[in-house]
């Protein structure tokens, strides 16, 4: 990193390559940026433009009332239990990938068994069939097992997807088959050589791997829009849909602000904090 | 191929069962159910179907209001990509120009990929609706009837725009990756040779990005097909008119909101189809990837 | 310590028979080397001993146990691998005592044969470290005590010293020999490295082509070699060994010249074998080889001319004494030690006693 790349030019250059990575920053993270100016402000000033670009005075009576209130407008359920639903969609999503694909690139990488290839082919396939495109279908699937309003609802049909699988299959074809063949002189089982030592070796990939599946379950907008009907099972992504009217003057704009800020912040933060695994995680295991 | 395995035969199977469960339940059960679907026509009371062959598909694709959600999608996806692969190229390159700030630039750059669709479609709808938009207020100022609630052409702009800004992110890590993969002795023999670091960027470095290019070109029109569908629903609904409706919208719009099963059966079809080639075309591709290194 | 049996051991892989029916006794103690050249099936013979590959025919006796279904773990084994496989999330001492946790050994137990195989290895330094903090010669002293704390009934080793540097093989080696003289392990060694098979091998197995040429110790491999495989796999500078003509109490060289030889153990076509340092320069008259140099190393102690036997194509390797003044285009006519011939059938490549 330190050492600049032949492509590095001198001088005035090098300013120039400033002056538009800054620019560039600049219209990336202005909309998330301005939203939080927003969340500071009373609707009054928010409806008048132009909004100023420096935080206002109203930020802990905006950000109170949102959390204290609950919002009318959708039928009165608080921040605190949106905030869990999309903390337990988006954990039970990432957490529930690592688990089950985890085993079954176990199963497949580790072990030899009849119909093996078909089994990776049978996940494998699945990449083909993003939920958009059957919809209809495994919608009725959840009303005929009662999954409506659940969160294994929200979350099963979304744990199973022949990426996270693809990823660790990758990696643990990786492992040095000397690794393994030291492990089993050693004593070790399939339980053990998992634990002892697949596991510590993975790390590094599963946190890759939680980022990007976190970010997934967080984002989610159609599934859940179409498997909650009740206020109480909302995500927040959705919740602010249903808050939000052009048209509709009564919109409380400064809530609204603020409860994109919080829908926005805990996916940003773990994004940040988690960069360096999430960018190696990503750059690496999605070719 | 390992050399050495674990001689178990049942437990791999345990292992498999909850991948296995899942994936049958809740992917290969609902798409031969879209299939048998879209062969099958409901009477109005939703009470009896009949087997009507083909005949959902030679409707869909004869109903202009389908060949309108797939001249929306084409343009809609093509611009997306378009942008925000040559915005996260240009800026690559420039990160790539910079020695220092460039981890506190990278840090500021992925946010967006971390907002829901859905939210960055609300906030350029904030930034940009008519009546107190912040953005929208000099584009009034300056004589523009700017009005993406009323106007097809706007309302796609933002669409586009929305779309754009939260793939960027995306793009932008792949493209450092490829440009940092490069062979700094290949950028150091073009030097000595005397290209111009313009000249070596087109006939050296963009070539050599190909294979990133590819994989971006396929994983962002995959995400303008299918992840913007929230950037849809939640800024236009596909309106004005049917001026943003795409191809993933109608289907929802038609199997949800109007209630006809077999259209949206067959469009769901012939969305698997694309996505499939899609998929095909990009495997060809990664098989005859170049490595570097 | 356990006593090692291989019973006409065959593998093969999709109907392709890569182990051709080997068979050994190997003592209690004993110190066992199979060499030869890359791909001739030696690793795998050390996996099936090992388990870790299936064996299809005949057995494998560990210690008078029938080990052919068991699970490597069960055995009673351990092994070095050629590019060590330490786990490089755990420490050397973590490394070394994984196998013996797994066997619930008690702590006290497992402490203190961690810690004398590490004064054994002088690892004492480095129990704490992560592999990746090692040079390649502690990695490999890891391996080793890593196998040595198991206290196994056989010790399998698979070309442990290939990864390292001519200089720390060579101390490595002698470490390993002095090593087994301390343990008395029943030790099966796996190398390509002809120095290695000879300084270690209480017996040498020779190996070519998923067989075994020959079983031995190592004095008798180069004295007297089961076949011409083995006759120019072992020995450097490699063995001389070209066809002759025999009858009337000696041979026809190539090149038509005519040398007397006793011992020749049959008249019509054969295969000689003469070794570099086993040819001697011939006295005024006496009838000899001889030899046209094309070029000579000199080495300091010793020189090496290589040249062809005069009237033919066939190349010849000399051992010259560090003195020699041959030059390029000199003529010389060696004799061969009457003690030292090897004769080899030129169909089946056996030897072919007199």
């Amino acid at each position: 990193m330190a050492e600049a790349s032949p492509l590095a030019p001198r001088g005035a250059g090098r300013l120039v390559a400033h002056f538009w990575m800054v620019l560039g920053v600049i219209v990336v993270a202005f909309p998330v940026y301005y939203v939080f100016i927003a969340s500071t402000h009373s609707t009054q000033t928010i409806l008048r433009p132009p909004l100023p670009l420096l935080p206002g005075a109203e930020a802990a009576q905006n950000y109170s009332d949102a959390f204290s209130g609950g919002i009318s407008r959708i039928g009165g359920v608080s921040l605190w239990r949106l905030l869990a639903n999309t903390t337990i969609v988006a954990m039970g999503i990432a957490l529930g990938k690592i688990a089950i694909s985890m085993a079954s690139a176990y199963a497949i990488v580790f072990f030899r068994f009849p119909l093996r290839m078909a089994c990776f082919w049978l996940i494998f396939i699945t990449l083909m069939l993003p939920v958009e495109v059957r919809i209809q279908p495994t919608y009725k699937v959840m009303v005929d097992l009662g999954l409506i309003d659940t969160y294994p609802g929200l979350i099963l049909p979304l744990i199973a997807s022949a990426t996270a699988t693809l990823l660790f299959r990758q990696f643990f074809m990786t492992i040095p088959d000397e690794l393994l063949e030291a492990a089993r002189v050693d004593g070790a089982g399939p339980w053990r050589f998992f634990r002892d030592i697949l596991w510590p070796l993975s790390l590094t990939n599963v946190a890759a791997i939680f980022v990007i599946q976190f970010i997934y379950g967080w984002t989610q907008y159609l599934w859940p829009l179409l498997v909650t009907n009740s206020n109480d099972m909302n995500t927040i992504v959705i919740a602010l849909k249903k808050m939000i009217s052009f048209a509709d003057a009564d919109t409380p704009w400064n809530l609204v602000m603020v409860t994109s800020v919080l829908a926005i912040l805990p996916p940003i933060l773990v994004v940040v904090l988690m960069q360096r695994w999430f960018v190696k995680g990503l750059v690496e295991t999605e070719k | 191929m390992r050399r050495t395995v674990f001689p178990h035969k049942l437990l791999p199977w345990l292992l498999l069962a909850p991948q296995l469960a899942i994936t049958l339940i809740f992917f290969y059960w609902p798409a031969g159910q879209a299939f048998r679907q879209s062969m099958l026509r409901e009477d109005a009371f939703g009470l009896k179907s009949t087997f009507v062959g083909l005949a959902n598909f030679r409707k869909v694709l004869g109903d202009p209001n389908y060949l309108n959600a797939v001249q929306v999608t084409a343009v809609f996806s093509a611009l997306v990509a378009l942008f925000a692969m040559a915005i996260a190229l240009f800026l690559a390159v420039q990160a790539e120009k910079v020695i220092r700030g460039k981890g506190f630039y990278r840090t500021l750059m992925i946010w967006p990929y971390a907002v829901a669709p859905a939210i960055a479609g609300m906030l350029w709808l904030f930034m940009f609706n008519p009546s107190f938009g912040t953005l929208a207020w000099p584009l009034r100022q300056m004589g523009i009837h700017w009005n993406p609630l009323l106007d097809g052409d706007h309302a796609m702009i933002l669409v586009v725009a929305a779309a754009t800004w939260k793939q960027i992110s995306y793009n932008f890590l792949f493209f450092v990756a490829g440009l940092q993969a490069i062979p700094r002795s290949l950028l150091e023999a073009a030097a000595i040779d005397g290209a111009s670091r313009r000249h070596a960027f087109w006939t050296i470095v963009f070539p050599l990005l190909t294979p990133t290019t590819f994989f971006l070109l396929v994983v962002n029109t995959v995400y303008a097909l299918f992840d913007t569908f929230g950037i849809i629903h939640a800024v236009t609904g596909g309106g004005p008119g049917k001026a943003t409706e795409t191809l993933v919208y109608k289907v929802y719009n038609d199997g949800f909101v109007n209630l006809i099963m077999g259209d949206s059966a067959a469009q769901s079809v012939i969305l698997m189809i694309i996505v499939i080639a899609l998929t095909a075309f990009q495997f060809r591709f990664i098989e005859r990837r170049v490595h570097y290194g | 310590m356990a006593r090692i049996l291989l019973n006409d051991v065959r593998k093969s892989y999709a109907g392709n028979q890569v182990i051709h029916g080997i068979g050994i006794e190997i003592a209690d103690g004993e110190f066992v080397v199979i060499v030869g050249p890359s791909g001739c099936g030696k690793s795998t013979l050390l996996r099936m001993v090992a388990g870790l590959e299936a064996i299809s025919a005949g057995t494998i006796e560990i210690g008078g146990k029938v080990v052919n279904d068991l699970e490597p773990r069960q055995r009673d084994i351990a092994m070095v691998f050629q590019n060590y496989a330490l786990y490089p999330h755990m420490s050397v001492r973590e490394n070394m005592a994984y196998g013996l946790k797994i066997a619930r050994m008690s702590k006290a137990e497992i402490a203190a044969r961690v810690a004398k195989a590490a004064t054994m290895l002088e690892l004492e330094p480095y129990l704490d470290r992560k592999p990746r903090a090692l040079s390649g010669g502690q990695r490999q002293r890891v391996a080793m005590g890593r196998a040595l704390v198991r206290e196994p009934a056989a010790l399998l080793l698979d070309e442990p010293l290939s990864n390292l540097d001519a200089k720390l093989r060579v101390q490595m080696r002698l470490q390993i020999k002095e090593m087994h003289l301390r343990t008395g392990q029943t030790t099966l060694y796996v190398t390509h490295d002809q120095v290695e098979a000879m300084t270690l091998a209480d017996r040498l197995i020779v190996m070519n082509k998923g067989v075994a040429e020959q079983i031995a110790t190592p004095l008798e491999v180069y004295e007297r070699p089961a076949s011409e495989f083995v006759a120019g796999f072992i020995g450097s500078p490699a063995m001389n060994i070209f066809t002759v003509r025999a009858g009337d109490g000696g041979v026809t060289l190539p090149g038509d010249a005519v040398l007397p030889l006793p011992g020749v153990p049959r008249d019509g076509e054969l295969r000689l074998g003469l070794r570099p340092e086993h040819l001697r320069l011939a006295q005024e008259g006496e009838a000899a080889i001889p030899v046209l140099l094309r070029s000579v190393e000199r080495l300091g102690a010793d020189a090496f001319g290589y040249g062809m036997i005069e009237g033919s194509e066939v190349p010849m390797v000399l051992r010259l004494p560090g003195t020699s003044r041959a030059e390029r285009g000199d003529r010389i006519a060696v004799v061969p030690d009457p003690a030292h011939l090897h004769f080899f059938d030129p169909e089946t490549g056996r030897r072919v006693e007199g």
